[in-house]
């Protein structure tokens, strides 16, 4: 019963959306409101588990000593920091709102510190980019040449170092050319892969073919 | 030839202190670019110019601050954009930070000396439903109905209380969608949900990183418009007038670009030399 239940569920809710989305008139339409909300309460529900989670995990390691440890002293300080501000001294549902401590400590040490650990980014990419970027092969020549000039026609001094050709023919017009055609072909094609296997793995969950949701070989 | 090999196993430290420097320099710099204005941007202006005043503009704050660098300066010259032509914008968010970031929007807006003596009122000119869980399904929930979906604000207000809302049941009441996205659940979903289902207009404000992934829809109508990173925000800026940290910000990434592409050239010279003597070695 632990495997049929859940594939069940899974199979009436599958075909409702699927039903519903070509006929979304009654009782379909009823059905596909009912599971969406039932779908937005247990996603509420996930956010809660997720964080009791991760608190879980990070006391377990900072009782056992694991490897890193401090770190998960941070995490649980951070989190129980934000979270005390938030319900306690922030207003209560008025915890957004600018001037609340919830928002000060949103503002002066949560946005840095995700911008800063995202900024770092750019470094390695360049780092990569000098290392990867070689024209060791034709298929590398090629990415390595849209690479070049997306990168110069993308920013103003692309233009401006091309300048001296006509308009239409400058960097800028090089990389739309670049975006809009074979990058947009790509993208083409890779979304209709994606599409065609998310299409065949739902059917196959729906119609319980594939049995790995609840947990089984 | 000693010197090649060196550049081949150049340290990565010194290629970090030459992007630092690119980046942090251009700040203190007063350098005049000329921003060329893509169709893309172009065509989600004009949506914005097309609406009349006191239309409904859906914004959708999908990202948080890893891409508030990028995606912010964009919000801020749409929601000027929309309180000087007098359209009214509500806002969500399908990521947790999304609505916070409309917040520091709103607030760096209402800073400027314009807004001083006519500052949008709340639940009227502009209204902040906050963020709900569910992903795409709170696009579809949305199809259906919007009260359903955002019961209350983020206040906590309820929404029959909110004037702005009034009216207001589901997509066909709004005049335009503009999303804000940095990954999933955004433009895409949208996209998918909003546009092909529910027949929305929409236009996107993407990072550079996602907005290749989106082009198609641009190119179907699926999209109408497509601001992408910080030179779409930069183009958006110069359209609208306005220099704010989009415009201040490219001349960080010129800089930065034309080092990562010296580096590129650098380095295949250097490959091209070692494997030369490489070869020489092996003849």
């Amino acid at each position: 019963m632990r495997r049929q239940i859940p594939l069940l569920l899974t199979a009436i809710v599958g075909f409702v959306y699927i039903i519903q989305f070509f006929i979304p008139h009654r009782p379909f339409n009823i059905f596909e409101h009912l599971f969406t909300d039932w779908f937005l309460i247990i996603a509420a529900c996930a956010i809660w588990l997720g964080v009791l989670n991760l608190l879980k995990l990070s006391l377990e390691k900072v009782y056992k000593r694991g490897k890193d440890w401090p770190y998960s002293v941070v995490t649980v300080a951070g989190f129980l920091l934000i979270t005390i501000a938030g319900f306690f001294f922030s207003g209560g549902r008025q915890f957004q709102n600018p001037g609340t401590p919830f928002d000060y400590i949103y503002v002066n040490i949560f946005t840095p510190l995700s911008a800063t650990m995202f900024a770092l980014l750019a470094f390695f990419v360049a780092s990569a980019s000098y290392r990867a970027f070689r024209a060791r092969t034709r298929e590398a020549t090629l990415l390595l040449l849209a690479g070049f000039f997306v990168m110069l026609g993308r920013v103003p001094v692309g233009d401006l170092i091309t300048q001296w050709l006509p308009v239409g023919y400058r960097l800028s017009n090089l990389t739309d050319w670049i975006m809009n055609v074979p990058q947009t072909a790509g993208q083409r094609a890779i979304m209709i892969g994606i599409a065609l296997g998310i299409m065949s793995t739902s059917l196959r969950v729906i119609l319980g073919i594939e049995r790995t949701i609840t947990g089984g070989e | 030839m000693e010197f090649f090999e060196k550049l081949m196993s150049i340290d990565r430290r010194v290629i970090f202190l030459f992007v630092g420097a690119a980046l942090i320099v251009p700040l203190f710099l007063d350098i005049e670019q000329k921003i060329e204005i893509t169709p893309e941007v172009q065509t989600l202006y004009d949506a914005f110019m097309e609406l009349p005043p006191g239309s409904k503009v859906l914004m959708t704050f999908d990202y948080d601050p890893p891409s508030a660098p990028e995606l912010q300066p964009q919000a801020i010259t749409a929601l000027r954009l929309c309180f000087d032509r007098n359209l009214k914008v509500i806002i969500i968010g399908l990521w947790p930070m999304g609505p916070m970031q409309a917040n520091l929007a709103l607030e760096t807006i209402f800073i400027e000396k314009k807004y001083l003596d006519r500052e949008p009122i709340y639940g009227v000119d502009y209204v902040n439903l906050g963020y709900s869980p569910g992903n795409e399904l709170v696009i579809q929930r949305m199809g259906s109905s919007i009260p359903s979906t955002f019961p209350r604000d983020f206040r906590g207000t309820p929404i029959e209380e909110i004037p702005l809302m009034q009216g207001i049941v589901n997509f066909s009441n709004l005049d335009f969608i503009l999303n804000l996205s940095a990954g999933y659940p955004g433009t895409v979903e949208w996209v998918q949900f909003a546009v092909d289902r529910f027949h929305a207009t929409m236009g996107a404000c993407n990072t550079a990183v996602q907005a290749p992934l989106v082009y198609p829809y641009v190119h179907t109508g699926q999209l109408t418009g497509l601001s992408g990173g910080m030179k779409g925000a930069a183009e958006f800026e110069v359209l609208t007038g306005f220099t704010g940290k989009g415009t201040k910000f490219m001349l960080s990434q010129s800089f930065a670009h034309i080092i990562v592409v010296l580096f590129i050239i650098i380095g295949n010279i250097a490959y091209f030399v070692t494997r030369g003597r490489e070869k020489e070695k092996i003849g």
